[in-house]
């Protein structure tokens, strides 16, 4: 069963060919089996086992949707009423939230099982899932090696089949490059087009869930379910939702693609460039032309996220202080010992540099100079993707600038972790969708293809990924020990 | 440009931050090389560039000035460290 794609699944259960339960209890078998790979931090049997027996009957009446009964798991970032939501901090270990987020609301209006929550970094903040309070998730491709981050659970869970499909979300990268280093699809729609209620703020200008699947097509029911306007969020976008499913075998016959020039420069990885570069020609047998586009602000980008997302982190962070919710120190001698002790405990080290880095970056004297001026850069680098994406329809390149690297290779310098997002934080500063499919292998491990579309053209990029995965078979390839 | 462990004690002290003691040399270094990469923007002119604070240049949207939400103080209450009589309990703070 752990074979089957969303819509198979969907078939089976209105088939008979197997119950939700059935269902349920087969992946939740698979995630005991699998537990040493970490990628999961609470699995909720009970929870799955009561909604997957509702859905068994909603499947009998005949009314059910597309995702009822069909198990998936949420990044831990997502607030669940009743069961624990860490963000892979031990600030949240106690943390049950009193409500759920939208996107979870979604699910469980799909009809849908959710397995349980899954690890990622603390706040969402890293490229390794080596940040989490949990331990590091191992790669099912290379179990010595990092699943990426911040997503790092999600993309582990279904590259190793323990959930047909999983939520993510992006700041920096966090649904790509995870989706990359594992070999599965990841989507991150446009700034605005998924609620972030419910969703723990780390940088609210840049954060948006998305989802993680084996394929474009399965990414696309995920989306069905997520996406939409949402009264909650103050940034959320009033736009019809279009039928993600029916654009996805449209023709690419003269898509235009855009190749950064400055994706595939001299510093690229020659393998990872030839596969980069065989997509490409994929793409090129489908009909697609190809130019290179320049984009000279790029470079920028990773300075000036930085700046910002630190910013926001350190004001997103500020609630927690030991008082309403969350981790408390023990016996606090005054106010401030309160807040400082329950804080300094709590945090883990990457956390506590970014917190550190934004409250710098704010402070009297430095705003202008850091928080100012990486607001202007980032308007550079939205003006170069417009630029470009008035000339194409799509950009393409690397999703990261290597594989799955070993479990303590980056740890020791946070800049070197940092570049691991050289691909992907750009597109996160200018708000565009975007997305990682898997296109080949260097020794073994996942490359990720990055697809890049502009506004509100999620349909676009599902199209543009399922055709590929019409004429490939990389993305149906299973980690060894996983079959 | 670079952090030293005073201005990393000044910075925690701001953000209400407890550092080890035996940490702090560690992150001024470890900052200070985060600062470096930062300082690359100075590379760029930005004149007359306006800021971008949104991806697509929304503005906040408001909504009808009406009581939307219901009493939730007991329920939200459950999780907190330490409540008494609906009330949230902190170290005392005046004598």
């Amino acid at each position: 069963m752990h074979k089957l794609t969303l819509t198979e699944l969907a078939a089976g259960l209105r088939s008979k060919a197997f119950s939700s339960v059935e269902l349920t209890q087969h992946f939740l078998d698979r995630t005991h089996q699998h537990h040493d790979l970490n990628a999961f931090i609470t699995v909720s049997a009970d929870s799955a086992l009561q909604q997957a027996q509702a859905a068994d009957q909603l499947l009998a009446t005949g009314n059910a949707g597309p995702l009822a009964g069909i198990p998936i798991a949420q990044k831990d970032i997502f607030c669940t009423l009743g069961t624990k939501t860490s963000c892979g901090s031990k600030m949240l270990d106690n943390f049950i939230a009193p409500y759920d987020a939208t996107v979870v609301e979604h699910f469980n209006s799909a009809g849908a099982v959710m397995l349980g929550k899954l690890n990622m970094d603390e706040f969402a903040m890293g490229s390794s899932n080596e940040n989490s309070f949990y331990g590091p998730v191992r790669n099912p491709w290379a179990t010595d090696c990092v699943p990426g981050g911040s997503s790092g659970g999600s993309a582990a869970a279904v590259a190793a089949r323990l959930a047909p499909a999983v939520t993510g979300t992006d700041t920096g990268g966090s649904i790509r490059q995870p989706a990359a280093l594992c070999g599965i699809t990841g989507l991150k729609p446009t700034y605005g087009r998924v609620s972030r209620y419910g969703m723990i703020a780390y940088a609210s200008s840049l954060d948006q869930g998305g989802p993680m699947a084996r394929s474009a097509e399965d990414a696309a029911l995920l989306l069905q379910v997520m996406a939409g306007f949402d009264p909650k969020d103050s940034t959320s976008v009033d736009q019809t939702v279009p039928d993600y499913s029916t654009s996805l075998n449209d023709s690419l016959q003269g898509l235009k693609i855009g190749l950064p020039k400055q994706f595939f420069s001299a510093e690229l990885d020659s393998q990872m460039a030839a596969t980069i570069q065989a997509a490409i020609a994929e793409y090129q047998k489908l009909g697609a032309e190809v130019k290179e586009v320049d984009m000279p602000n790029l470079q920028l980008a990773i300075p000036a996220y930085y700046v910002i997302a630190s910013a926001e982190c350190s004001s997103n962070l500020s609630r927690y202080d030991g008082v309403r919710f969350g981790y408390r120190c023990q016996n606090p001698a005054d106010l401030t010992d309160l807040y400082t002790r329950s804080r300094g405990e709590a945090f883990g080290a990457e956390v506590k540099r970014r917190i550190l880095m934004g409250t710098y970056a704010l402070s009297a004297g430095y705003y202008d100079a850091y928080y100012l001026k990486a607001q202007q850069v980032r308007r550079l680098i939205s003006d170069d993707f417009k630029r470009a994406l008035s000339e194409v329809d799509v950009l393409m390149g690397p999703v990261t600038p290597n594989t799955a690297f070993n479990i303590g290779e980056k740890t020791s310098d946070p800049i070197q972790m940092y570049l691991e997002d050289i691909y992907t934080i750009a597109i996160n500063l200018a708000g565009l969708p975007a997305m990682s499919i898997p296109a080949g292998f260097i020794d073994g491990k996942p490359v990720g293809l990055h697809v890049i579309g502009n506004y509100f053209s999620e349909a676009k990029l599902l199209n543009v990924g399922h055709r590929y995965q019409q004429v490939t078979d990389w993305h149906l390839q299973v980690p060894k020990g996983f079959e | 440009m670079s952090l030293t462990a005073n201005d990393v004690k000044k910075i925690a002290h701001l953000a209400r931050l407890g550092i080890a003691e035996q940490d702090v040399e560690h992150y001024a270094k470890d900052l200070s090389g985060v600062l470096a990469l930062m300082t690359q923007m100075g590379q760029l002119d930005t004149i007359g560039v306006t800021p971008m604070a949104h991806p697509l240049d929304q503005m906040q949207r408001l909504r009808d000035d009406a009581v939307t939400e219901t009493d939730q103080r007991d329920h939200f209450q459950t999780i907190a460290p330490q409540t008494e009589a609906g009330l949230y309990l902190v170290p005392k703070v005046i004598d």
